[in-house]
């Protein structure tokens, strides 16, 4: 990861975390929509430094960044992990226009959730529907969807739905039966098949964090013979952050944000979710299944990067080097 | 008249193990200590010993699982449409389907923990159970057919066990254990109609929950949406190949009996020529369901349909595709058909090709499947494209394969394998009968 864009990441996440006060405190997600170069200026001086905000009902306000104060975090003493975020609904566009291959959010959200095994839960793969169309990189996660085939089939209720949208995996309960990932039409769930060599890190990781496992914050740690999977980041959330891919990707190709808002973001842009999809003619993987995924993509026209570029980076035959970063 | 009783019981009374049987029944163990052994690795590494991956998310043992879950499906088929029917030529075969349906339901539900990557959370199923998952559907009917069968082979033995605990009288405490199994039956009047009344019930009953094991078992792989398994045919293509493979099983298990105990008697040719004949009619409306359940996909050709259905019959699986449906489906039908093959030696040689090859048939529904998901297998090591047990694993399986047949070794051991009133009623039938000439 190069210095700059490091810059750009730790200012996106500062930035994000701030947010204001009074009637549109709840937007604090979808929080700014930041020039390129704001980072540099950003680390400089803050005193006359002013951000870009979306409210609620979609204007741009600028603020200056000192008005700006962090939020609590978002769980609330009656928080529950089987209920989610009141009044929230998460949703991730995927911009396949800009997607060249570059894995940095695969890197990332394994190095985030301590994933030991060859099972990264993100995954992007090289489509081509037929040899005349055009290929492009296609990168997924859980899709969460709103009718979820793994929860359907869960016969101990460890994987469940929660109302912000969001399914998640209870590793305390799951018996390892695997039906979820037959039943998963996405091939998105990992199984941990060995020991996760995840050692000690995940231990050292929640006593800093002063944190308990939760399956708020899947693979912390990962158990040996149950299932984990993408789980959209709500431990991130929580601290009004982005999940780890968005802020990772070098390309902007994640927009994370809610439904109930109707705002999603990158980190650098904001738009309205409604809005992209009609411009932009969003669709969801495999929509004829019924699955309802919470995950939108772009299609991979007018594309700011070239797909060749990708092939570098294509290993059919190898999950992400675990080691980087 | 006691004469001929005395000869009966003579014969059919539970024996001692021969010296042959005491080596199987030593190689049976052998195979499952080595089977505990291999299990024992799997539990402290997971199931990384095997060879299942991500995408190859089930193997071996849920095929043995459901190969399982298959054979115990005959235990209705022979006991309770035979005792139904009234079909009186079936009643020595009765207790043997009974055996194997017993010693099959038991190790389905083993080796459906074996495949659990959590197994001591085994009792969550129970505790928190969620009613919309097909695996609660399977857990409750599983354990319903367990109880019904136990039932059915244990009432129709009252009877039995009473004429042993006076067969054995100079042994007291094996005569004691046969008086107590034997419920205090003293055969009047009011007993025996109890006695026909709770199995007939019991023959009712055990149906349709035979059906719902085999059709809920479908149901986990029919209520996916992969290509291969999204399928309504599913159901009763399951049930019509439990059928065939039940009814090899049978076949086979009353050869070895008839020849380890000498029972030419009471399993006779005829017995053979008849199960010949239904293990024919049986493999028609099997491969009914076949032709069903791969031509019109076939027809249709859909992408994802093509790519499982290439692998079948000219792919990766074709080898072992055409065996299982040469050996499992067209062999017996042609065969059997001629008398000749209908004697018993033939028969059993066909019939264990017909219990092997639904054993393989499946191998080939559970994985093939697996390895055609929608989205295209990519970002894994080469070797996660493929899916072959390891030596572990199969150690394991043949470990559950030879505990269920010890558990109808020992089971045929201690109990009388063919109903022993039955067989003395008819022979005073008979007997009566040519007095009358
Ligand atoms: S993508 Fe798969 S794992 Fe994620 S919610 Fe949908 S069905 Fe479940
Ligand atoms: S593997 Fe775990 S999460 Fe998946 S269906 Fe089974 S118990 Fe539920």
């Amino acid at each position: 990861m190069d210095d700059t864009n490091n810059k750009r990441r730790e200012f996106v996440r500062n930035g994000v975390k701030a947010a204001l006060l009074g009637s549109v405190a709840t937007g604090a997600l979808q929080a700014l929509k930041s020039c390129s170069d704001a980072g540099a200026a950003a680390s400089a001086s803050a005193n006359s430094e002013t951000v870009e905000l979306m409210t609620t009902d979609g204007h741009l306000i600028e603020v200056p960044v000192t008005a700006l104060s962090e939020t609590e975090n978002l769980k609330g003493d009656d928080y529950r992990v089987r209920e989610g975020f009141p009044n929230r609904k998460f949703v991730m566009v995927v911009d396949l226009a800009r997607c060249k291959n570059a894995k940095k959010c695969i890197s990332s959200c394994n190095k985030s959730h301590f994933i030991t095994g060859e099972n990264a839960w993100i995954k992007v793969y090289k489509m081509q529907e037929s040899q005349e169309t055009a290929p492009y990189w296609q990168p997924t996660m859980c899709m969460h969807c709103d009718k979820p085939a793994c929860v359907k089939v869960c016969p101990v209720d460890a994987t469940f739905k929660r109302r912000d949208g969001l399914v998640l995996i209870d590793n305390e309960r799951c018996i390892g039966c695997r039906f979820c990932m037959a039943a998963c039409p996405y091939s998105t769930r990992v199984f941990n098949w060995e020991e996760p060599r995840q050692g000690e890190t995940t231990e050292i990781h929640m006593h800093l964090e002063h944190t308990e496992s939760s399956p708020d914050y899947a693979g912390m740690p990962s158990l040996k013979g149950t299932v984990d999977k993408c789980d959209f980041c709500p431990h991130m959330i929580d601290k009004n952050e982005l999940p780890h891919c968005v802020t990772a990707c070098p390309n902007g190709v994640f927009f994370f944000g809610d439904a109930y808002e109707d705002t999603v973001t990158n980190g650098d842009e904001s738009f309205r979710l409604s809005e992209l999809l009609e411009e932009r003619a969003g669709y969801r993987l495999l929509e004829q299944l019924g699955t309802e995924p919470s995950v939108y993509y772009l299609p991979p026209s007018n594309r700011l990067v070239d797909f060749q570029e990708g092939l570098e980076n294509y290993e059919p035959y190898k999950s992400v080097d675990l080691s980087e970063e | 008249m006691m004469e001929a009783q005395k000869e009966i019981l003579e014969k059919l009374a539970p024996r001692k193990f021969t010296r042959v049987g005491k080596v199987w029944v030593a190689c049976l163990l052998a195979i499952i200590l080595a089977s505990l052994i291999a299990y024992g690795i799997q539990l402290q590494k997971g199931l990384v010993v095997t060879g299942m991956r991500d995408y190859a998310l089930w193997g071996v043992y849920i095929s043995n699982f459901v190969f399982f879950v298959a054979i115990s499906l005959v235990g209705s088929l022979i006991s309770a449409v035979l005792h139904l029917s009234g079909a009186k030529w079936a009643t020595p075969l009765t207790r043997i389907s009974e055996i194997i349906a017993v010693a099959a339901i038991v190790m389905a539900g083993l080796t459906i923990i074996i495949d659990m990557g959590r197994p001591e959370r085994l009792f969550f199923l129970f505790t928190h159970g969620r009613l919309q998952s097909p695996i609660i559907w399977d857990v409750i009917v599983i354990t319903t057919y367990l109880v019904i069968s136990l039932l059915l082979l244990y009432y129709p033995m009252l009877p039995d066990f009473a004429l042993l605990k006076r067969y054995f009288k100079d042994r007291p405490k094996l005569s004691r254990r046969f008086a107590k199994l034997s419920l205090n039956w003293n055969n009047s009047e009011r007993q025996k109609k109890l006695y026909r009344t709770s199995i007939q019930m019991l023959s009712v009953l055990i149906i349709p929950v035979a059906f719902g094991i085999h059709t809920v078992t479908a149901w986990l792989f029919a209520t996916t949406y992969r290509p291969g398994w999204d399928s309504t045919n599913f159901g009763p293509y399951f049930i019509a190949g439990a059928f065939v493979a039940g009814a090899g099983a049978v076949i086979a298990v009353m050869y070895v009996i008839r020849r380890a105990y000498g029972l030419e008697k009471f399993i006779t040719d005829m017995h053979f020529d008849r199960m010949g004949r239904l293990l024919v009619l049986l493999c028609l409306v099997y491969l009914y369901f076949n032709v069903n359940e791969y031509l019109v996909p076939a027809y249709k050709n859909t992408v994802e349909e093509a790519q499982h259905l290439q692998s079948l019959f000219t792919g990766a699986y074709s080898t072992y595709f055409w065996f299982v449906t040469a050996g499992g489906l067209v062999m017996p039908i042609v065969l059997l058909v001629f008398p000749r093959f209908r004697k018993p030696m033939p028969l059993f040689v066909i019939s264990l090709v017909v219990v092997v090859s639904a054993w393989w048939k499946r191998y080939l529904i559970v994985t093939p499947t697996l390895l055609h998901p929608f989205l295209p297998i990519e970002g894994v090591p080469e070797s996660w494209h493929h899916y072959f047990p390891t030596g572990l694993e199969w150690t394991v399986t043949f470990g559950t394969l030879a505990m269920a047949l010890l558990i109808i070794t020992l089971l045929v051991r201690i109990l009388p394998i063919v109903p022993i009133h039955h067989a003395i009623e008819e022979r005073e039938a008979s007997t009566a009968k040519n007095r009358e000439l």
